[in-house]
């Protein structure tokens, strides 16, 4: 999706992007108004369980603002590859991978890249609800905050704007003193979307959010997602194709056929479900197997 | 026309009147069985009083079950009351042991033994003569140092167990399962021979304070272990994915979320050490007077108290040494509710 004319002037942003944190606070100050980047690239991404080959020559362009939806059966590599993209996976002992994550154009694994700031840039949303128990749901909200050390002044603000932005400012306004593990389920789950948004990532990684959810939580969380394409990058796993097709604008498919798993197909979400190119996507996006 | 719909709460699932009165003549014929069996056997005493109720019991019970719903039912109720004897027996030594010492150190207990030392009487002096203050002040003073010295160092360890799971984790954590079995007189000859024959040349508090960490680090750092282990991976997960380092995830994360079971693991450590004697015995010096410095002169404290006390051997003495017992259980248990409160309060703040 970008080609290379514009990966010199992606380059040439970077360049001059400021990057210290101080300047990453100074935009969370003004809400809306710092760029949500250029999107996330990645390039042949290979990942590895010790000797096991769990995932093979993966490369991908998530354009800024899009949604993309991974589909495919368990155990295919498609949280396995999400997890690259953060660099969550070097967190499994004996963990191993090969290939380049570009984000606004610069590789998150090069050399003397900072991880913690790289995460920042993309948060996450796991598929267990996990809010922080010994935190009320304020400073769950702000805890990201807290972690990487920054610094905001009106702090009752973006509490505010980011429970709104996940869908739950109306539920726990009130309440925001109780603790996180007092919300049900699907309350968690925004707590943590709402979590993920306050330290303002670029790029949100969604790994099955809505598999313990009941459909009125799942659908409140559609909803939110819609809302924050417009202004972040989000890539979701799912295993509910009804999602990807409500939610996506593009969708993949992995497929792991006894070896490591790789992508199939790529396209616009309408596309894969109505008119895939490859017998596997289609067998699986009607139901025929996995 | 809707009719109104009455319903009255009931607990079908609780035993009925007839049931219970059933439960309890099989518990008076357990009782009455025993007292036959005591008087016509050659069993004699409490003990065989005890072991022939829970017996009857179990059987009675077991085979009333067994004609009312049969063998599996029987085998059920048979194994509940064993697990009820195993817990009373296990209760028994316990109260039997609370209640002697508060029978035996009441007599004992006045306003003047707290705030008097031993300094201007002997253990068999009159009990209004002297106190135990300064076995008090000694305790706690042993028991801060220790604590301030192997928390830290325990905690820490725990953190290396299971956060950094280094490539010494294995050995660590063989030598710290090791040190958990290391008799107290051990630790206490090692710190005289290692620190105050050599270095220090004096008895002092802090020489038996430094014994009591080395007994204390095995207990707080294994227990911890097991607390952190129970914190699940995904909080971690959750908190480097948010862009905390792993040391500011585990700080605002891990520990709070262990808390009470961090301050259980701290109680177990001081209840490993508050009544310990032997190393006091070597290192302490075991003075008779408040001695507010821990780093010069002999310091006493209540295990010592009561051993001199009981080594006294007049009546007054043995009385001191049951109230000394007396106000150290006292001691233990403030010092534990005080951490349980520190804990359920910060917990559900």
């Amino acid at each position: 999706m970008t080609t290379a004319h514009e990966s010199e002037t992606v380059k040439m942003q970077t360049t001059v992007k400021p990057n210290s944190l101080a300047d990453v606070a100074q935009a969370m100050r003004a809400p809306g108004t710092r760029a949500i980047g250029t999107g996330l690239e990645t390039r042949g991404i290979h990942a590895w369980f010790g000797k096991h080959h769990a995932l093979s020559n993966i490369s991908l362009d998530f354009a800024a603002g899009t949604v993309t939806a991974l589909i495919g059966p368990s155990g295919c590599g498609k949280s396995t590859f999400i997890r690259t993209i953060n660099r969550m996976h070097e967190f499994i002992p004996g963990a191993a991978m090969a290939g380049e994550v570009l984000l606004d154009g610069k590789d998150v694994y090069a050399p003397g890249t900072d991880v913690t700031k790289i995460r920042l840039q993309i948060g996450m949303v796991f598929q267990k609800p996990n809010p922080f128990p010994s935190m009320t749901i304020g400073e769950n909200v702000l805890s990201g905050l807290k972690l990487a050390q920054l610094k905001v002044e009106n702090k009752d603000e973006l509490m505010q704007e980011c429970l709104e932005r996940a869908g739950l400012w109306s539920e726990v306004k009130d309440r925001l003193g109780a603790h996180g593990g007092s919300l049900s389920g699907g309350q968690q789950q925004r707590l943590c979307i709402a979590r993920a948004l306050a330290v303002q990532p670029q790029v949100l990684l969604m790994d099955e959010p809505c598999s313990a959810l009941d459909p009125g939580s799942t659908l409140r969380i559609e909803d939110t997602i819609r809302h924050l394409s417009e202004t972040m990058t989000i890539i979701i796993v799912t295993h509910n194709m009804q999602q990807a097709a409500r939610v996506s604008d593009y969708t993949a498919f992995f497929l792991s056929e006894g070896g490591p798993g790789q992508m199939i197909e790529v396209a616009p979400t309408s596309d894969i479900f109505s008119r895939p190119q490859d017998e596997r996507t289609e067998n699986y996006v009607t139901g025929r197997f996995g | 026309m809707s009719s109104v719909v009455t319903a009255i709460p009931t607990k079908p699932w609780k035993a009925s009147k007839r049931e219970r009165a059933i439960d309890l003549s099989v518990f008076i014929t357990a009782l009455v069985t025993s007292y036959v069996f005591v008087g016509i056997s050659a069993m004699k005493g409490k003990l065989a009083y005890f072991a022939i109720f829970f017996l009857a019991y179990a059987l009675f019970t077991s085979i009333f079950k067994a004609r009312q719903r049969g063998s599996a039912a029987a085998k059920d109720a048979f194994i509940n009351s064993l697990v009820a004897i195993g817990a009373i027996v296990t209760v028994i030594p316990v109260f039997s042991i609370l209640v002697t010492v508060l029978h035996k150190g009441l007599p004992g207990i006045s306003f003047g033994l707290f705030t008097h030392d031993m300094a201007l009487a002997t253990p068999t002096d009159p009990l209004n003569n002297g106190g135990l203050l300064h076995a008090i002040t000694g305790t706690l003073t042993l028991v801060c140092i220790a604590l301030v010295l192997s928390v830290p160092i325990a905690i820490l360890t725990a953190l290396y167990l299971t956060e950094i799971k280094g490539r010494l984790s294995g050995p660590i954590r063989f030598l710290v399962q090791a040190m958990s079995g290391v008799p107290s007189i051990v630790a206490g000859l090692f710190i005289l021979s290692a620190i105050l024959y050599p270095i220090t040349k004096a008895y002092s508090g802090l020489m038996g304070a430094l014994a009591l960490t080395i007994l204390m680090i095995p207990t707080i750092a294994r227990t911890s272990e097991e607390v952190l282990n129970l914190i699940p991976n995904e909080l971690r997960e959750a908190g480097t994915a948010l862009g905390g380092t792993q040391w500011r995830t585990v700080a605002m994360i891990v520990l709070p979320a262990a808390k009470s079971g961090l301050i259980t693991a701290i109680i177990l450590g001081v209840a490993r050490i508050a009544g310990e004697t032997a190393p006091i015995l070597l290192l302490t010096g075991g003075g008779d007077r408040v001695n507010p410095n821990a780093f010069n002169g002999p310091m006493g404290s209540l295990p010592y108290y009561i051993w001199k006390s009981f080594n006294a051997g007049s009546p007054e003495a043995i009385t001191r040494a049951w109230a000394g017992l007396l106000v150290l259980i006292g001691l233990v248990l403030i010092l534990f509710t005080f951490a349980r409160l520190l804990g359920s309060r910060k917990a559900s703040k």
